[in-house]
């Protein structure tokens, strides 16, 4: 499988010193900056490199692994999936959905897809450091911040395309089955929470995913951590009984990410809390926070 | 050129780099020997920007590695450990380096053609062999065409056919003006490929000399003499105020290049000799010597003076 090494050896430049002359004690003051360095000069044109080039990188790396088509394709699933077969057993059953939103329906299937998009934020970041591609990365790339900005910027237009995509077809198939069960036709800022509005908001919790992935550094613990984040409030305040403790459970159920996510389909479990399009901007603000301290984190520890 | 000026890196307690500060010039092929956990890797990772220096400095052409804004068409490396995905083909994994500095694609095909993956190219890293995945490692290294390229124990892991390939490859680069930066715990493969010769031990600099240089100077040479007339050709050597050691077997050492001299002595005298052999020790015996030392140093360097090879590098740049 070895080939002959076509570089052409050339004979030794001729400001090659002998060995051991002219070699400039360590230590000693560098030349002024700017005096040009002997050596190899390379006939390939050399190219400013800008984020843009990171982006390109990023994007070959999230389409080259199958782990993305993978976590994508089980999103897809769950999402259309579910939200068919809940559309057809509610239209085959009798029930009157007498004024409700049609679009509603769709929450199951956007809630479980959220664990694919979760473990892909995760793996877009950690999964580096465990394969090691990371030192490959960053000395290709040394601006730390520009491979993480890169990073978020590919995978959240991926997310954000697909979620946007499947939860429109979730829509569309819904408001055509649920016609004749009186469910009334949803009105244009509701089609928007429930297809744009969803779609933002799950692909930044697949974004607060990666950060929380370049922080943690180990792929199984980010994913835990994030599926902990999603279900852990809601099963918390499930066991509160205590009658002291009711502000605290209204809170911690009021802003679960699974109530938060209802919220889009006006449907919220509880009549205070977020309303409206609030778990976007809380969202928003989460994700903000926690990549900020992964930049920091990022420049500060080693590789 | 990379220029390291007291560069130390602390993990907690443990010193790993202590103090360095060497160059490495372009044109030649520069050694970084040292025993394993000598510091050499945390060194490279230094040098690429990839561990943050606990003190002191390293520059190449007269910047820090995040300053460089193509790195890859300025210095290509290859690292110690594995370091991409194993799911992604060897095609791809090279294809997103390049597009990270704005190199072309065509520039990819080039590389694999030159390391030989050619064939594996569309495949998945995963199950590359250790050699394939060096060669891989190579390839990465040497997409940019750079002026400066460093190599972590490059021959780990390849057949013999495989290390006869990189010696080459390393001397061609070399050759056309490159700085080359090759580590390895070997000895005799330094001495096989390096011009130039930087030894570290316990993250100390120990020598910072040419390869012909540190060969003179350590591997003493001295001469075998057997003869049945052992205890006159002990007499007559030290008449002659020749030093001579007895190694067992009737045979005595005699220090330095004195074959001629032992011979004529021997024949003056009317003595037989059944041997009379220029020897040379070993290099890796000298720099298994060297870098004990330096352990020895380490552990008492409140009560014994440093020994002599601290001044090796200092001699040798004075000169
Ligand atoms: N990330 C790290 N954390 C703690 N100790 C480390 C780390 N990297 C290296 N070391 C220690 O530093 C020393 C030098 O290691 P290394 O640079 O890998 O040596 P070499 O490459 O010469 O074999 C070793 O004792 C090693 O255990
Ligand atoms: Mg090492």
């Amino acid at each position: 499988m070895s080939s002959p090494q076509p570089q052409m050896p050339q004979a030794a430049p001729s400001w090659e010193a002998a060995p051991g002359a002219a070699h400039p004690a360590s230590g000693a003051a560098h030349p002024a900056p700017g005096s040009p360095y002997p050596g190899y000069t390379s006939p390939i044109p050399v190219v400013r490199t800008h984020l843009g080039h990171a982006i390109a990188s990023e994007w070959t790396k999230i389409r080259s692994v199958r782990s993305t088509m993978w976590t994508l394709g089980v999103f897809v699933l769950l999402v259309v999936g579910i939200g068919l077969l809940t559309g057809v057993v509610v239209s085959s059953s009798s029930s009157d959905l007498a004024g409700e939103n049609a679009l509603s329906l769709g929450f199951f299937g956007l809630l479980l897809g959220s664990m694919c998009i979760i473990t892909l934020g995760v793996l877009t970041t950690a999964s580096e450091y465990g394969t090691g591609m990371i030192r490959t990365t960053m000395v290709a790339c040394p601006s730390r911040g520009r491979v993480l900005a890169a990073k978020a910027i590919v995978f959240f237009l991926v997310a954000f395309v697909v979620t946007l995509v499947s939860s429109s077809v979730v829509a569309f198939l819904h408001v055509a089955m649920l016609a004749d069960n009186g469910a009334k036709d949803p009105t244009g800022g509701e089609w928007l929470k429930g297809t744009v509005g969803i779609a933002l908001y799950i692909a930044l919790l697949g974004l607060l995913s990666l950060v929380v992935g370049s922080i943690i550094r180990h792929s199984a613990g980010a994913i835990t951590i994030m599926i902990g984040t999603v279900l852990a409030p809601l099963v918390i305040a499930l066991f509160m009984f205590s009658e002291s403790l009711e502000a605290v459970r209204d809170a911690l159920f009021e802003y679960s990410i699974p109530n938060q996510l209802s919220v889009f389909y006006a449907n919220s479990l509880s009549q205070s809390g977020p309303s409206g399009w609030d778990p976007l901007w809380i969202i928003l603000g989460v994700t903000a926070v926690a990549f900020g301290g992964a930049f920091a984190l990022l420049e500060k520890r080693d590789v | 050129m990379i220029e390291l000026e007291g560069l130390t890196k602390r993990y907690g307690e443990k010193v790993a780099v202590n103090n360095l500060s060497f160059t490495v010039r372009p044109g030649i092929v520069t050694g970084f020997l040292g025993p394993n956990g000598a510091g050499k890797s945390t060194t490279m990772r230094m040098i690429l920007g990839l561990d943050h220096p606990t003190a002191g400095s390293v520059r190449i052409d007269g910047k820090h590695y995040h300053q460089l804004k193509e790195p890859l068409t300025y210095i290509g490396a290859l690292l110690e450990a594995k370091a991409w995905h194993g799911g992604r083909t060897a095609y791809n994994h090279l294809l997103c380096l390049a597009q990270s500095n704005g190199i072309a694609r065509s520039r990819v095909r080039e590389v694999l053609e030159t390391v030989g993956l050619t064939a594996v190219a569309r495949k998945k890293t995963k199950g590359f062999s250790m050699g394939m995945g060096q060669r891989l490692g190579i390839a990465a290294a040497l997409l940019g065409d750079p002026r400066i390229l460093m190599f972590d124990e490059p021959v780990n892991g390849l057949d013999p056919e495989g290390i006869h390939w990189i010696r080459t490859l390393m001397k061609s680069l070399a050759a056309q003006g490159r700085t080359v930066f090759v580590s390895s715990h070997l000895m005799s493969e330094m001495a096989l490929t390096a011009e130039h010769l930087v030894v570290i031990g316990q993250g100390r600099l120990l020598a910072d000399t040419s390869m012909a240089d540190f060969i003179a100077r350590n591997s003493r040479s001295y001469v075998r003499v057997r003869s049945p007339q052992r205890e006159r050709m002990l007499d007559v050597l030290h008449q002659a105020g020749i030093v001579a050691v007895e190694s067992g077997d009737g045979v005595l050492e005699v220090d330095g290049g004195k074959a001629e001299l032992v011979g004529e002595l021997a024949a003056r005298h009317g003595l037989t000799l059944h041997e009379l052999s220029p020897q040379q020790a070993s290099l890796e015996e000298a720099f298994m010597q060297l870098t004990a030392e330096s352990v020895e140093y380490h552990a008492h360097s409140e009560t014994s003076p440093p020994p002599p090879q601290q001044q090796w590098g200092d001699g040798w740049k004075r000169g």
